[in-house]
């Protein structure tokens, strides 16, 4: 298969474009010599392997076992804030894992980063942080809201389809199964708005818990770690 | 005066194997990721299986690139990572291209 590609492409094809219709003594092409504005010729070659770095480090951006490592804490923590009396316990150890999840995912992006050569990642990387981070800032300020509102039954919904949105708009650009992800967290989070109160916790267990887990799992056995 | 014997030199020992845009491509690729698969390099390349397949093969052939061939279930699957060799190859070709500019900058 390869052996009749290379004849097609290479032996073939070459040798014979320009001698059999062009009446030319000399060939088209004189590959010893490059014309003068050379450096603008190599600043865009630099530029292409820039971006071509920059694009295929997109496959390695979103660390998996990172994603399985939060899913995990996030079933802990719905197991252990099921059990709070209070709304307020609840949310509470619900920011907690927020904080942990932090922890887990700074580290082991950084840690990917620096495998595909941190110094080249600024691109892709900075990317995703840039569009990551409003949703989540907006985020941030409807729970002090809804904190100060005393209302706290809409927190599954908002904090569910916010993460999914910064997932969905920092994934963007990258491998398929991000914004996948996004989208399902947006989706499970639309439903919390809308169901009884009490099935709020159930929903981030499913959203933070399971979808993260099975992505994660996904990302890191498809997508390198 | 001085700049000129230099720019004359450099064409003359430009890596030609990378010096090609799928080929540079497949390299640069591979320098941030550990392994690629065939499919992925396609995608990201945005070219043909039989383009793919003789410019990594060139690559192979010069061991700037390493390919390994295997079963994920029963779909052939092939995957390629960067060599110790294109490695320094890339190295080069990027000091190359930085001197190019500097020496027509300076010059």
């Amino acid at each position: 298969m390869s052996c009749t590609l290379r004849n097609k492409v290479l032996d073939n094809a070459s040798p014979h474009r320009y001698s059999w219709d062009v009446p030319t003594t000399s060939p088209i092409r004189t590959p010893s010599r490059e014309p003068i504005p050379i450096d603008a010729r190599a600043a865009d070659h630099l530029r292409y392997i820039r971006e071509t770095m920059e694009r295929a480090a997109e496959f390695t951006a979103v660390p998996g076992w990172g994603g399985v490592a939060m899913g995990l804490t996030a079933l802990a923590a719905a197991l252990w804030a099921s059990r709070q009396g209070t709304p307020q316990g609840w949310a509470t150890v619900w920011l907690a894992e927020a904080f942990v999840a932090v922890a887990i995912a700074a580290p082991s992006a950084a840690t990917k980063a620096r495998r595909a050569n941190s110094s080249l990642f600024s691109g892709p990387g900075r990317k995703f942080v840039l569009s990551f981070a409003p949703p989540i800032v907006v985020g941030g300020l409807l729970t002090a809201a809804l904190f100060q509102l005393g209302d706290l039954s809409a927190l599954p919904g908002v904090w569910l389809l916010l993460y999914g949105t910064a997932i969905v708009t920092g994934g963007a650009f990258s491998v398929r199964a991000v914004p996948i992800m996004g989208l399902c967290l947006m989706g499970l989070g639309a439903a919390a708005l809308f169901a009884p109160a009490h099935w709020g916790n159930l929903f981030m267990a499913a959203g933070f818990g399971v979808v993260q887990i099975g992505f994660g799992l996904w990302i890191a056995l498809r997508h390198g770690g | 005066m001085v700049s000129s014997p230099k720019r004359e030199a450099v064409p003359a020992n430009l890596d030609r194997l990378i010096h090609e845009r799928i080929r540079l491509g497949i390299v640069s690729a591979l320098a941030v990721n550990r392994s690629l698969t065939f499919n992925e390099l396609k995608a990201l390349l945005k070219t043909t299986d039989g383009n793919l397949s003789v410019h990594a093969r060139k690559l192979e052939e010069a061991d700037y690139i390493v390919c390994t061939k295997s079963f994920d279930g029963r779909l052939p699957k092939t995957e390629y990572r960067l060599a110790a060799g294109g490695r320094r190859a890339l190295e080069r070709y990027l000091n190359h291209m930085e001197a190019l500019i500097r020496a027509t900058r300076e010059g």
